[in-house]
C-alpha cells in the first residue's frame, strides 16, 4: 500500500499575466503526511484549488491513484477519496452541525438523491454523524445554528464535514487558522489524530505544527516548487529559513 | 458499518452512544408537524362551510398558492432565482384546455397530461438556468416566458390568439362530482390538489434531496466539495417544479372553462415572487401564507381603491423588503411560541 497517490504534472494556472502556479510536480505518498509551506503569495491555496477542481488549470494534468481527474467535477473527485477544508470557513450557515454532517455522510453512502425518505429514516446516517461530531467535539452544539457557533467550533465543523467524506486523500488548508489560543489545541489536536491511512496534504503557517505534524514537507515561492524534503532537511536548509522564516521573523 | 465509526463508538463508547440518541431526536424533531400547517389545513377545508359565497375567491388563492409552492421549490430551496415561472404555469393552462376540448372533458386526466407537458419543458429549460448568476437566470427565465406566450399568441389556430382557448366544457371530476355554479366542487378540486403537492413537497424537504438543495443554496462550492452533484439536483427539482406549475395553470383552466393568453403574461411571474416575498422562501407554507395575504390584499384594495390598488400593492412591497429580507423570510419564528411550539410528543 505505498506509492504516489497524489500527483500534478506541469501544472500551471495563470490570473491574466500573473502566474499563480508555476509548473509545480507535485508527489503525495500515500499515508503521509505531507506539508506545504511558503510566504504569503506563493500560490499554496491556488494550488489546492487546483487539485481538488475548485479552479480550473490553464496547463498541467492532475492525478489521484494514476487515474487523470484534471476535468473531474470537484464532486466527482471527492467520490473517488479527494476532499479538503478551506482557509476561510465555507459551511452551510444555516444548517446545523448535525444537518451539515449528515449531507456529506448520505451523499457518500449514494442516498442524496433520495427525495421520498426523510434523512431521520436513516438510523445509521444519523448515528454516524453523531459519532463523529462527538469525535470533534460538537456533539454538545449539533442542533445549533453553525451561524452562531464560536469561531473555533466552526473551524473543527469545517474538518469534520471534510472527514465526513471518508476521503483517503484530505487537503488541510491552514486548519488553525484565525482560531482563538484557547480553542487551538483542539484542532491540533483533531489534525494529528486523523487516520494514518489517510493521506493528509497541509497548509500552515504555524512551523512548530508543521514540524511535529509533517512526515515531508515542499516549500512553495512564486507558484514554483521551491525545495522538497524530509522536516530535518527542510529545517535545516539557509535557503528555506532566507525566503520563507526570514520573512515572517 | 465502516471501521471509523466502530473505532469512534470503542473509543467513546458511552458519549457517542448519548450523542447518538440526541441526534435521533434533533432529526426527528425537524420533520415534525407544525402547529400553522394544521391550522392552515384546518381553516381550508372550514372554509367551505362558513364563507360558501367565497368560494371563488378561494379557489384563486388555493391556485396561486400551488404555484406558489412550486416556486419555493426552486427558490427556497434550490436558491434559483426566476422571472418566467409563467412559462410552465401557461403550458400547463393551455395543455389542460386542449385534453378538454380535444380529447377528454374528465379534469384528472387533464391534469396530469398538463403536470408531464410542463415538466418536460421544465427539464429541456432546466439545461440553460445551470450556469451563471442571478441576474443571468432572471434574464434567460424571463425570456423563456415572454418566447411562450409569443408562440401561443402566434398560433392561433391551436391556442386561439389573441382570443383565447374556449368552447369547451369540463367533464365531472373523476367522473363523478360536477363543477357546479357556486365553485364548491372546484374549490374541493384545487384543495385537494394543493394539499397532495405541498406533502410531496413536504416529503421532499425533509429528504436528504432536499438537504442537498438548501446546501447548493447556501454555499455551492462546499456543496460540490461534500460530493453533491449540484447540476443534477437542479435539473431534477427545477423539472418537478414545473410539473406542480403546470398542473396549477391546469387547475385555472379547469376552474375557469377558459384560456386566457393572460396565463403566460409577464405579471403572473412577478406576482408570484411578491407572494412568495410576502410569505417568507424555504418552508414551503410562505407561498400558501403569501397567496392568501396577497390575494385578499389586493382584492381588498381593487375595491377600496379601484383606480389606484397597483400604487398600493407596489409600496406595501417596497415597504416589506425594505424592512429586511431576512426577518421576513423567517416572520413564522416570530409568532408566539405557542404558534410555532411543536406538537407535543410527536
Amino acid at each position: 500500500m505505498t506509492g504516489i497517490v497524489l500527483e500534478t504534472k506541469g501544472l500551471k494556472r495563470r490570473f491574466g499575466a500573473f502566474l499563480a502556479t508555476n509548473d509545480v510536480n507535485l508527489k503525495v505518498e500515500r499515508g503521509a503526511r505531507h506539508a506545504l509551506i511558503g510566504p504569503n503569495g506563493a500560490g499554496k491555496t491556488t494550488l489546492i484549488n487546483l487539485l481538488t477542481g475548485v479552479l480550473p488549470p490553464s496547463e498541467g494534468k492532475v492525478f489521484l491513484e494514476g487515474e487523470d481527474i484534471t476535468s473531474l467535477a470537484s464532486f466527482r473527485r471527492v467520490k473517488r477519496g479527494l476532499t479538503r477544508t478551506f482557509q476561510i470557513n465555507q459551511l452551510f450557515t444555516d444548517f446545523t452541525p448535525l444537518e451539515t454532517v449528515a449531507l456529506a455522510i448520505a451523499e457518500r453512502e449514494g442516498i442524496g438523491h433520495n427525495l421520498w425518505r426523510s434523512i431521520a429514516g436513516y438510523g445509521a446516517v444519523v448515528d454516524e454523524a453523531a459519532a463523529l461530531l462527538d469525535r470533534f467535539g460538537l456533539a454538545s452544539v449539533m442542533g445549533e445554528r453553525t451561524a452562531i457557533l464560536p469561531y473555533g467550533k466552526q473551524r473543527l465543523l469545517e474538518i469534520a464535514l471534510a472527514f465526513a467524506s471518508k476521503p483517503r486523500v484530505l487537503l488541510l488548508d491552514e486548519p488553525a487558522a484565525g482560531v482563538p489560543e484557547d480553542e487551538r489545541h483542539e484542532v491540533l489536536a483533531i489534525v494529528s489524530d486523523l487516520p494514518s491511512d489517510v493521506t493528509v496534504v497541509l497548509i500552515e503557517h504555524d512551523m512548530e505544527l508543521v514540524f511535529s505534524f509533517a512526515s515531508r514537507i515542499s516549500v512553495l515561492v512564486a507558484g514554483a516548487i521551491f525545495t522538497e524534503g524530509t522536516v530535518r532537511e527542510i529545517s535545516a536548509d539557509p535557503r528555506v529559513k532566507a525566503v520563507y522564516l526570514g520573512e515572517n521573523a | 458499518m465502516n471501521a471509523i465509526s466502530q473505532d469512534v463508538t470503542a473509543m467513546t463508547d458511552s458519549s457517542a452512544a448519548t450523542a447518538e440518541s440526541r441526534a435521533a431526536k434533533f432529526m426527528k424533531r425537524r420533520n415534525r408537524i407544525r402547529f400553522y400547517e394544521i391550522l392552515v389545513w384546518i381553516a381550508a377545508i372550514a372554509a367551505i362551510f362558513v364563507a360558501p359565497t367565497k368560494l371563488l375567491i378561494l379557489t384563486e388563492i388555493a391556485i396561486l398558492a400551488l404555484f406558489a409552492v412550486s416556486l419555493d421549490l426552486v427558490l427556497g430551496f434550490a436558491g434559483i432565482v426566476s422571472l418566467g415561472h409563467a412559462a410552465f404555469f401557461g403550458l400547463g393552462a393551455y395543455i389542460a384546455g386542449l385534453m378538454a376540448l380535444h380529447f377528454i372533458a374528465e379534469p384528472v386526466v387533464g391534469l396530469i397530461a398538463a403536470g408531464l407537458v410542463s415538466g418536460v419543458l421544465g427539464f429541456l429549460t432546466s439545461f440553460l438556468i445551470l450556469r451563471g448568476s442571478d441576474l443571468t437566470r432572471l434574464m434567460t427565465t424571463l425570456g423563456i416566458a415572454l418566447m411562450m406566450a409569443e408562440v401561443a399568441n402566434q398560433m392561433a389556430w391551436l391556442t386561439g390568439g389573441a382570443d383565447g382557448l374556449g368552447g369547451f366544457t369540463v367533464g365531472p371530476i373523476l367522473g363523478t362530482f360536477e363543477f357546479d355554479l357556486f365553485g364548491r366542487n372546484g374549490y374541493i378540486y384545487c384543495l385537494v390538489v394543493l394539499f397532495l403537492v405541498t406533502m410531496i413537497a413536504r416529503r421532499l424537504a425533509f429528504s436528504p434531496f432536499g438537504l442537498s438543495l438548501k446546501a447548493i443554496k447556501g454555499n455551492p462550492m462546499r456543496a460540490g466539495m461534500v460530493g453533491v452533484p449540484a447540476r443534477r439536483r437542479i435539473v431534477a427539482v427545477y423539472s418537478l417544479a414545473a410539473v406542480f406549475a403546470g398542473m396549477a395553470g391546469a387547475l385555472l383552466t379547469q376552474t375557469t372553462s377558459f384560456v386566457s393568453p393572460d396565463v403566460l403574461a409577464f405579471h403572473r411571474s412577478a406576482d408570484l415572487l411578491m407572494v412568495l416575498v410576502i410569505g417568507g422562501t424555504g418552508y414551503l407554507y410562505g407561498g400558501i401564507f403569501g397567496a392568501i395575504i396577497f390575494t385578499l390584499l389586493k382584492d381588498w384594495l381593487s375595491v377600496v381603491t379601484p383606480q389606484y390598488w397597483m400604487f398600493w400593492i407596489g409600496l406595501i412591497l417596497v415597504a416589506m423588503v425594505l424592512t429586511g429580507r431576512d426577518r421576513l423570510a423567517r416572520w413564522i419564528e416570530f409568532l408566539p411560541d405557542r404558534f410555532s411550539r411543536k406538537e407535543a410528543g410527536r
